[in-house]
This record gives C-alpha cells, sequence and structure tokens, in this order.
C-alpha cells in the first residue's frame, strides 16, 4: 500500500502547503502558528520515513518513481524518484527541519509564522531538490530554494545581513546560471530534460569540459569549495540559529549531491581528466581553511570554516575514484572514497548544526558570538558543556561518533590513490582537532570570565531535547554506520561501473 | 565464554554511564559503588579468562560482536579477539583500575566532581578494555583514540585551572600527531592486505615481505617498513617517546589516581601493547626494528636524566614513567615482545604504587608537591613510606622484586640483539639503571628522609592517610615483590604468550636469554653478581651521599654546571620550540592566509573588486545615457555610417 502513495510529493508538498497554512495562522497568532509548525514538521520527517524502510537495497534504480507531463512542449516532466544518494538526503532534511523549528521555538518573536513558513517552504524545496529527475524540475527547485533563504538572513538576520545576503544570491546566482546553460546545452542534444538521459549521453571531451565546468561552477559555489567559499562565513555570521543550521547541515549538501548526480555520470571523461583540479582544491580546503579556522575571533565563523575543511573530505572522497584507478588498474577501494564523503555529507549535516545550535544557546542568552566574551561555561551551563565538548570531539573526527566515519573512509581510501593525497588529508587530523578543542577551551573550559558568563542559566528542557536527538544520531552513525552505508552500495557500484566507462 | 568477555567490558561501561547521567541522583556513594562494582566484575571475569587461556591452554577467542559497517566485501567489524597476550593485558589493567578506584574514594573525597571523576575512570577502563581485546585495527583505533577522550577529560578534569586545560589540550593534540602516523599505517594494512581482521592481516604477513612502494618517485621501500613506521608512529604518541613525550609531563597536571593507571600503567602502555599485538609486521622489517630501537633508548636514557632534577613528586615519577616506557620500546626494538609486555605489566604495579604513594604524600602535605619542601615523612606515614619503598626498590631493579625480572630481562635482550642500534642501546639502558636508581633515590630520601623542610602548620597535621588510600598500596606492593618471580619463567621462557606474539626465528634473543636461565631464584641470584645490579648500587650510594650526607653538594653541582641545568631545567627546550614553530607558526599561518587570502585576495579583489568593476563600468556607461536627444542622434548617426561603410567596404 506504501508503494502506491506518492510518497515524494507528499514530502516535497506536505511542507510546503503545510508553510502556507502556517502563513495563513498569521503573526498575531504565533502560539498557534508554532504548534502547527511543528506538527508539520514532524509529519513530515514521519512521512519520510516509508522512504528508507521500504527501499530496495540491491538496486541502483531510481525508486518510488512519480511520472507526470508538465511542460510538454520542452519535453519537461514533473518526474520524481530517490536512490541511494538522494535518500538518506531526503531524511536528513526532514530531521534537521524538526530540530530549526524547536530551536526556533522561543528565540524568534518577530514575524513568528513567517519565520516558521520560511523553513518548511525551504524543507519541501530542497527535498525537490533531492528527489527531481528532470533537469529543469531539479532547476526550478534548484533557484527557487534562494528565496526563502534570501528572506531568513535578510529578514531575521544579523546587522550585516544585507551584504551577507546580497553577497549569497550573487554568488549561488552566479553559479547556477552555468549550470543552466549546460543543461540548455544538453537538452538540445538529448531532446529531453531527463537527467537520467543526460547520463547516456554521447558527449565529446570538448563538450564535456565545458559542461563539466559549468557544473563546477553551480556546485563548487553550494558546498563551498575553495576560492569561492567567502560567501559562507558572512552568511552564517549574519543568519539566525536555524538558517545557519539549514544552510550547513542542508544547502552545502546540495553542491555534493550535485557532483554526484550531474558532474560524474554526465561528464566522466573530463571528471577523469580534471579529477587534479578537484583534488587539489579539496585539499586546500582540508588544510588552508584549516589554518583559517586556527584564527577565527567569531564562533559562527569558526564552524563556518571548519565546515569548508569538513567538505573538503566529501569532493575529495568522490573524485579520488579516478586516481585510484589509474594507479591501482583497478576499483577496489573507490566505492569506500564515494560512500565515505556521502558519510561525511549526512554526519556533518548532523554536527554543524548542532554546533551551530550551540552557538544559537549561547548567543541567545549572550548576545554575543565573540569567543574572548565566553569563558568558563561549564561552572554554569554544565549539561550544555557537556554537549559541546561531545559535538566538539565528533567535530575533530573521534572514532565512536559520526565525524569519524567519513573521514575515515575518505582517507583509507585516498592511500591507494597515493600516499601522499592521505597524508595531506589526515592534516584534518591535526588541525580539526587543534581549532575545535581550541575553541571549546576557551568558550567552556576555564574559570568564569565575566560577570555575564556568572549570570548564565543551564539549557531548557527544550534545548536539552534538540541536542539530544543530535547527540544520538551522531553517536549512532559513529557507532553503527552500516544502516546508512548499506543503502548506499548499489547505487555506488552503479555509478563507479558507469563512470568508468568512456563516453568517447 | 562469549558473555565472560561481554561482562568484561560491558561492566566498567554501565558504571560509567550510570554514575555520569545520573550522578546527581545517585549521590557519591552510589557513584562509587556502581563503578567499582562495574570494574571489580570485570576483574574477576578477567581471572576468569586468565585462567581459562593462560593455565588451561585454551584456544584463542576470536569472534566478530557487530559489523560496524560492510563495504566492497571488506567486514570492518567491532570484535575480540582473546588469546593469552590479552588475557594477561586485561588482568592487569582490571587490577590496576580496581585498585584506583578504591582509592579515589580517600583521594577525591572532598571534590565537587567526584561522580564525574568515577564515571570517566569507569570509561576508561571500558575503552582501554576495547583497545586490547580488539581483532581488528578499527576496533584498536576506537580504543585508542577512546582512551585519549578520557586522558583529555581528566588532564583538564581541574577544569578552573589554566594549566590543567592547556595540559588536556596539548596531549590530546600531541597524540593527533602521533594519531596521524597510526591512521595512515591503518591505511597501509588495508591497502596491502585488503582487511583489517587481525587474523587475516596477520596470516598473509609473510607474503608482503618482498613488496615495495614509492613513496617517493623513483625510491622503492619496503611496504612493511613504511607500515611499521607509520604505526609506531602512533605509539610514540600514546607512549610517549621522544619526540611526542612532551605531553606526559604535563598531564600531571590531572587528580593523582589519574595518573596512576592512566599516564602510568595502562594507557601509556598502548603503544607497546600494539607494537607486541602488531609483532608479525615488525617482525618483517628490520629497518622499523631499528627505528624502534633508536627511538627507545633515547626515551629511556633522556628522560631518566629529567628525573634527576626536577622538584614536583609527581612529575620526578613521570619523567620515571617516559624513561621505563623507553625501555619497553627498546625490548620492542630488539623483538624481545615478552619481555616489553612483562615489563609492561610489573611496571603498571610498581609505578601504580609509586604514583598513589605520591598522592597519599601530597594528601597528608596539604597539596604541597615540591619535595624540598618535604622530609622526614617516614614516622608519620609508615605504610606510605614502607610501600613507597617497596615500589622504589621494584622500579630500580632490585634482585627478587617484579622490576628485577622484567629489566634485566631486557637487558639481557639487548646484550644479545644484533640488529643496527643494539650497540647504541646496550648503552643507554645500562646507564639508565644508574640514572634510575640515582633519581629514584633522590626522590625517596628527599621526601622521607632528612630534615623536615616543611612549615610548622603541615608538620603539626601530619599523618597517615585513611584506609581506602593504604589498602591499595598495600595490594599494589604485593605484586610489585612478588609477581616477577611469579611469572618470569611461564611468560619469558615458557609458552606464556601462546602463539599471540611472532618473533622470527634470527631475532629470537629471548631464545640466547633462555639458556642462561635456571628459574628465578637462579636469575635473581645470577643478578646480584652482575653489572646491573652495581649500576643500582651506585647510583644509590650517589644519591645517599648528596642528599643524606652532604646535602649541600647538588646546590654546588648545580651552580657549576649551570647552563646545563637550565637546558635541563627547561626539558631540552622542545616545549620551547614547539610551541614557537607549532603554536605561534600555525597561528599566523593562519591569520595570514586569512587576513590575505581570504580578505584580502578573494574577497578584496576578486568578489567585492568584482562588484566594484560592475559598478565603475556602469558609472562609465551611465555618461552615455545624457537625455539629450542631439547625443542619441549623433550616436545614431555615426553608427548608421560605421554601418554602412562595413556593407560597402565588404
Amino acid at each position: 500500500m506504501l508503494s502506491e502513495l506518492p510518497l515524494l510529493s507528499l514530502v516535497i508538498w506536505f511542507p510546503i502547503l503545510g508553510g502556507i497554512a502556517v502563513l495563513f495562522v498569521g503573526d498575531d497568532n504565533p502560539g498557534r502558528a508554532k504548534w502547527l509548525a511543528l506538527t508539520v514538521a514532524i509529519l513530515s520527517f514521519l512521512i519520510s520515513l516509508p522512504l528508507y524502510s521500504a527501499f530496495d537495497t540491491t538496486t541502483a534504480a531510481m525508486q518510488f518513481q512519480e511520472f507526470m507531463p508538465w511542460i510538454p512542449a520542452f519535453n519537461a516532466n514533473y518526474h520524481l524518484g530517490v536512490d541511494g544518494f538522494s535518500m538518506p538526503l531526503i531524511l536528513l532534511t526532514a530531521f534537521m527541519t524538526v530540530l530549526v523549528v524547536i530551536a526556533g521555538w522561543e528565540v524568534i518573536q518577530y514575524r513568528v509564522a513567517q519565520y516558521m513558513a520560511a523553513f518548511l517552504i525551504m524543507e519541501g524545496l530542497m527535498i525537490g531538490v533531492f528527489a527531481a529527475l528532470d533537469a529543469l524540475l531539479f532547476y526550478v527547485f534548484f533557484e527557487a530554494m534562494l528565496i526563502p533563504m534570501f528572506l531568513i538572513i535578510g529578514i531575521w538576520g544579523g546587522p550585516r545581513r544585507v551584504y551577507a545576503t546580497l553577497k549569497f544570491f550573487l554568488y549561488t546566482f552566479f553559479g547556477s546560471v552555468f549550470m543552466l546553460i549546460a543543461l540548455i546545452y544538453m537538452y538540445n542534444q538529448a531532446n529531453s530534460f531527463e537527467i537520467l538521459d543526460f547520463h547516456k549521453l554521447p558527449l565529446s571531451i570538448t563538450e564535456q569540459t565545458w559542461i563539466f565546468f559549468a557544473f563546477l561552477l553551480g556546485f563548487s559555489v553550494k558546498v563551498p569549495m575553495w576560492p569561492v567559499h567567502t560567501w559562507l562565513p558572512d552568511a552564517h555570521v549574519e543568519a539566525p540559529t536555524g538558517g545557519s543550521v539549514i544552510l550547513a547541515a542542508i544547502t552545502l549538501k546540495i553542491g555534493g549531491y550535485g557532483f554526484l548526480r550531474f558532474t560524474l555520470p554526465i561528464t566522466p571523461d573530463a571528471s577523469a581528466m580534471l579529477d587534479w583540479l578537484i583534488i587539489t582544491l579539496s585539499l586546500v580546503a582540508v588544510i588552508y581553511i584549516g589554518f583559517v579556522a586556527l584564527v577565527q575571533q567569531d564562533m559562527k565563523k569558526l564552524i563556518a570554516y571548519s565546515s569548508i575543511a569538513h567538505m573538503g573530505f566529501v569532493t575529495l572522497g568522490f573524485f579520488i575514484v579516478f586516481g585510484l584507478y589509474r594507479h591501482t588498474g583497478n576499483l577496489n577501494g573507490a566505492a569506500m572514497g564515494v560512500e565515505g564523503g556521502m558519510v561525511q555529507m549526512v554526519s556533518h549535516g548532523f554536527i554543524s548544526g548542532a554546533l551551530f545550535l550551540c552557538v544559537g544557546v549561547l548567543y541567545d542568552r549572550m548576545h554575543s558570538r565573540q569567543i574572548n566574551d565566553y569563558g568558563g561555561v561549564v561552572n554554569t551551563m554544565p549539561v550544555f558543556a557537556a554537549f559541546m565538548v561531545l559535538f566538539g570531539m565528533a567535530n575533530a573526527g573521534l572514532p565512536g561518533t559520526s565525524g569519524f566515519v567519513g573521514e575515515f573512509m575518505v582517507i583509507l581510501s585516498s592511500f591507494k590513490a597515493g600516499f601522499w593525497l592521505a597524508f595531506l588529508a589526515s592534516f584534518t587530523l591535526i588541525l580539526g582537532a587543534a581549532y575545535t578543542l581550541w575553541l571549546v577551551k576557551r568558550v567552556i573550559f576555564g574559570d568564569i570570565g565575566n560577570s555575564h558568563v556568572a549570570e548564565l542559566e543551564d539549557v531548557n528542557c527544550r534545548e536539552i531535547i534538540m541536542l539530544s536527538l543530535l547527540a544520538a544520531a551522531v553517536l549512532l552513525l559513529g557507532l553503527w554506520p552500516d544502516p546508512l552505508t548499506s543503502v548506499m552500495h548499489a547505487t555506488v557500484d552503479n555509478l563507479l561501473q558507469h563512470i568508468t566507462v568512456t563516453k568517447l | 565464554m562469549q558473555n565472560v568477555y561481554l561482562g568484561i567490558v560491558l561492566a566498567p561501561l554501565f558504571g560509567a554511564i550510570i554514575a555520569g547521567l545520573f550522578g546527581r541522583k545517585i549521590g557519591r556513594a552510589g557513584a562509587h559503588w556502581v563503578t567499582i562494582i562495574g570494574v571489580g566484575i570485570a576483574f574477576l571475569l578477567s581471572l576468569v579468562v586468565l585462567r581459562h587461556h593462560v593455565f588451561n591452554g585454551a584456544e584463542p577467542y576470536n569472534d566478530t560482536v557487530y559489523t560496524w559497517m560492510m563495504i566492497e566485501g571488506i567486514r570492518l567489524e567491532v570484535g575480540f579477539l582473546v588469546d593469552n597476550l590479552t588475557a594477561v593485558m586485561i588482568c592487569t589493567v582490571t587490577f590496576v583500575s580496581l585498585m584506583v578506584h578504591i582509592y579515589t574514594i580517600g583521594y577525591m573525597h572532598d571534590d565537587d566532581g567526584y561522580q564525574r571523576f568515577f564515571s570517566y575512570i569507569a570509561l576508561f577502563t571500558f575503552a582501554m578494555l576495547m583497545l586490547v581485546m580488539a581483532n581488528n585495527f578499527l576496533q584498536l583505533f576506537f580504543g585508542w583514540e577512546g582512551v585519549g577522550l578520557v586522558s583529555y577529560l581528566l588532564i583538564g578534569f581541574w577544569y578552573k585551572r589554566e594549566s590543567a586545560t592547556f595540559a588536556s589540550l596539548k596531549a590530546f593534540l600531541v597524540n593527533r600527531v602521533g594519531d596521524f602516523g597510526f591512521l595512515l599505517g591503518i591505511a597501509a594494512v588495508l591497502m596491502a592486505f585488503n582487511s583489517l581482521d587481525y587474523a587475516d592481516v596477520f596470516a598473509a604477513a609473510p607474503l608482503m615481505a618482498k613488496v615495495t612502494v614509492q613513496i617517493v618517485p623513483g625510491v622503492d621501500w619496503s611496504l612493511m617498513t613504511v607500515t611499521c613506521i607509520l604505526l609506531f608512529i602512533g605509539a610514540m604518541g600514546k607512549s610517549a617517546q621522544v619526540p611526542l613525550h612532551v605531553w606526559l609531563p604535563d598531564s600531571m597536571e590531572g587528580p593523582t589516581p589519574i595518573s596512576a593507571l592512566i599516564h602510568a600503567a595502562t594507557m601509556v602502555t598502548a603503544g607497546i601493547f600494539m607494537v607486541a599485538r602488531m609483532s608479525p609486521l615488525f617482525e618483517l622489517s628490520e629497518t622499523a626494528l631499528s627505528f624502534v630501537l633508536v627511538i627507545g633508548p633515547i626515551t629511556a636514557l633522556f628522560m631518566g636524566f629529567l628525573g634527576i632534577i626536577h622538584n614536583d613528586i609527581k612529575r620526578v615519577v613521570a619523567y620515571s614513567t617516559l624513561s621505563q616506557l623507553g625501555y619497553m620500546t627498546v625490548a620492542l626494538g630488539v623483538s624481545a615482545y615478552p619481555a616489553a609486555i612483562f615489563h609492561l605489566m610489573t611496571h603498571a604495579f610498581f609505578k601504580a604504587l609509586l604514583f598513589l604513594g605520591a598522592g597519599s604524600v601530597i594528601i597528608a602535605m596539604h597539596h604541597e608537591q615540591d619535595i624540598r619542601k618535604m622530609g622526614g615523612l617516614w614516622k608519620y606515614m609508615p605504610i606510605t613510606w614502607l610501600t613507597f619503598l617497596i615500589g622504589t626498590l621494584a622500579l630500580i631493579g632490585t634482585p627478587g622484586f617484579s622490576g628485577f625480572y622484567s629489566k634485566d630481562s631486557i637487558l639481557e635482550a639487548v646484550h644479545f640483539s644484533h640488529i643496527a642500534g643494539s650497540g647504541f642501546a646496550y648503552f643507554a639502558v645500562m646507564l639508565g639503571v644508574f640514572v634510575t636508581s640515582f633519581y629514584s633515590f633522590r626522590l625517596y630520601f628527599l621526601v622521607f628522609h632528612g630534615k623536615e623542610r616543611m612549615d610548622h602548620h603541615t608538620q603539626a597535621h601530619l599523618h597517615e592517610t585513611p584506609a581506602v588510600v593504604t589498602l591499595p598500596l598495600i595490594l599494589l606492593a604485593i605484586p610489585s615483590v612478588i609477581i616477577g618471580a611469579l611469572t618470569i619463567g611461564p611468560l619469558l621462557f615458557g609458552d606464556g604468550f601462546g602463539g599471540s606474539i611472532f618473533v622470527a626465528p634470527e631475532h629470537n634473543v629471548l631464545e640466547h636469554v633462555k639458556e642462561e636461565f635456571h628459574g628465578a631464584l637462579n636469575f635473581a641470584l645470577h643478578g646480584v653478581i652482575g653489572l646491573p645490579f652495581i649500576l643500582v648500587v651506585l647510583g644509590f650510594l650517589t644519591a645517599f651521599i648528596l642528599y643524606m650526607l652532604k646535602p649541600e653538594l647538588p646546590g654546588l653541582i648545580q651552580q657549576r654546571f649551570a647552563m646545563l641545568y637550565g637546558i635541563m631545567e627547561r626539558k631540552y627546550l622542545f616545549d620551547e620550540i614547539y610551541q614557537s614553530v607549532f603554536m605561534r607558526g600555525g597561528r599566523s599561518l593562519g591569520t595570514t592566509l586569512w587576513k590575505y587570502g581570504d580578505a584580502g585576495l578573494i574577497d578584496g579583489l576578486l568578489v567585492n573588486g568584482g562588484a566594484r568593476l560592475v559598478g565603475w563600468f556602469a558609472a562609465v556607461a551611465r555618461h552615455l545615457q545624457t537625455g539629450y536627444l542631439y547625443t542619441y542622434a549623433f550616436a545614431m548617426i555615426i553608427g548608421l555610417l560605421i554601418l554602412l561603410t562595413w556593407f560597402v567596404a565588404r
């Protein structure tokens, strides 16, 4: 019976319609708007669960497919479906939205209904991005997603929010325009917007190279990769806590997802030819950004830079496959790299979300994000300190937490492609621990730093619930990642088979 | 038996979780009871395991608990390998841990973080047990980082102190440098064997002896050499070998019970255990063994020197620990793995005893740790005094005491070794015997004998510590005396470790030692006339003369060699160099990249520069839009002319 329901449409449109309903409840009635938003978010998450439980792990084919003609003139269709890459990200999106609604509960006092609605609509659009199998549909969701985020930062953001929103918008828009050109070009070749048709499209190396760079501009800004990352720290600093959480936990993942869905399968030869570029940029992200994160004075900026460094592992894991294949002549270990990148995406969703929530908890009390304004928080907020240390350790990649799994897999995989790749990537062990634990030391430990810290109250029940949910996710994924990786195996194998066959 | 093994690891974990999450509800007594019972169960079950494997000779147990991840046909799992090596380790770990738990009741009596402390040490016991019971590299790394985490938490236990939180961060980061190598070593193992399971890896190891890799293009290196050196870098971090030793002396910022448990008896020996476990790999690479054999003696000797000049009672014992870890590393380097584990075990007992004894002194001295302000304590605290003396005698290797058997076996083994570096190692460990004896007795005399140098208030309140403190001292003193004589035969020269340690025939130095071994008593009698014992006596006499007979001499020597003393007091400048190169260097590199790379180049020039360029272009272009009809008409005519010219000229 489950399979007959249009599950994907439900998880896309239910939160969007729910968001609109919240808008109608209106800002005059914040209590009812919040409860309605929470109900919608929880229900959306519950609706998304059958995607996991009814998922067939033995096939790489798209599942839960839905197909309807949309714009017949362009042969564009409302075509949805998920595989082992998109399904976990959809669940992550639905899960994080629940937390964001809880996080904004008492904090947002201004235009509450609009705030909640923005996040619910955002949820539907992001899930749409992951579920779309039609390139035009994908593009529509991809761009539409910018609007709620633009509003979230622009309305509920900090003092420099106008600069941040413009930078965010122009940066991402700049990238995606080139992606659109590539999509239209391929539409002209294939006479279809079906992404799966694009995968089979024979393209010369010149065409592939152009398309590769067009996609790279679109996705690298989202990830973000060095050197197109500078919008992220500004956006995070100005965004409200919930905005930061969604930005870090989900929207960055859309860049990584784009590489898997478009770049690798559509332009395999160009990817093989230019893999050094992505790998170099990834390692620059890990090391260069690691050092930059070390000297940040603003907690949110520090976590933002840490996000960039961690996302470096995602792109590294995705593109290690070519070097590995050239170096060893077989694909042993390649799946570990790609799945490692995927695990890193999900894990980073939890951890960065949790860290931004932690900063939010402090910011709500002290109205400062400067590390120097804190010190000795453990004395007044012991429960919070325990959470912060846990998430800090997860960010530093401690085994037993989810942060370890992806990095471990990517390092193991890259060692097979070359010792020095793994050597450079492993710097994250030291740098990640250095910037995270130094942050923890300065904020959490020590004697009470000032009179404001002395007056802090520990986390309340609501905050404990949201942090506990994330702590459980981080530990579960760290202690037992198999439930996540096992849904990807077939999809990853299929991708690897696909991209090692030349299109020329 | 599987339930027994599970019980060993889960009982302490259960205690840790209860004490950690519900500490406030169950209260102080509840927290110490739940953890002590947990660790006590683990200890009793460990004894069952010891009997089962070592005495009844059961086959090693190797099975999966659960599959962590299955990928590309490689099973990454959590599972147990229990053989004789593991059995010895878990008994040592749980016994010392139990003693430390009991001792903590007294030592942390007035501390606000009582429940938290018990939760941490029980959690540590769990992680350490997972480490030694692992049957694969992944779980080894889990335990490895788990003990590192608890060590971090415990060094920074008194989080209000800046020095403590600094030391904890330092310990974690220095260990991360070691883990850097360790993780790459694990990656090398996976690449070579396509498995992380010990059994698979060790079975296939001989096939890999001749395989080479090119790390630097054009240069062929043995894959096993690279792998083993990488793994050993991990051991250097955890077991505090030069140059990654800098965290251990600072770790003394933590409460004394954990200095005994973590930073002397168990965690720091994890690296030693790991190399012994990996003996089938290390045996394939003499280069790697030589590397080990260079690091070990340097640590053993030069860290011993520092024990001579420092004045903080815990730091002296810490330097002694570093030096003894060096001895174990030397034993690994000459392929005398059983001797290394044997010394690890005896050292766990007597060093835990010394640390807990030092803690007892610290309690009595009202948290004064400077040995220059102590003296004559023997008559105030007889149990502490006698047990500390026993620990000292065991440490220096007095014939008959446990430390004698293990240390002398190492000396003998080095003597018979022929691999590169063994000559240097022999010299260093021999000289180290004198140094050990000297700093140990210096400490002992300054603390327990001679003039009472404390203030009157402290002196008036001096008394023996309570029974929860002295009982563990007594219980640890017993094995410090007898365990060596009892176990040297079966462990070193019998089949005590079963098949868990592999030694290539050409490296088997213990075989030579065995030829000269005729029972424990004979070994001790033989030891009395040996060179090491002469060095021990010389060390004792030197300390006796300098600190009992002529207490004014050390000051004079210090003045005479002021420069050398200065370098030693600053710990050979390691800390200064690391701080300026890595800490300050890292920060200024970060600032440079941020200010000039991100803010200057990317944002300043490209992003905002791009925006400015658009703005500038618009400003220029705006001048075209004058709003005057004649300008537009003029432009149209000019344009028309150009077009016409082009058409005609074409």
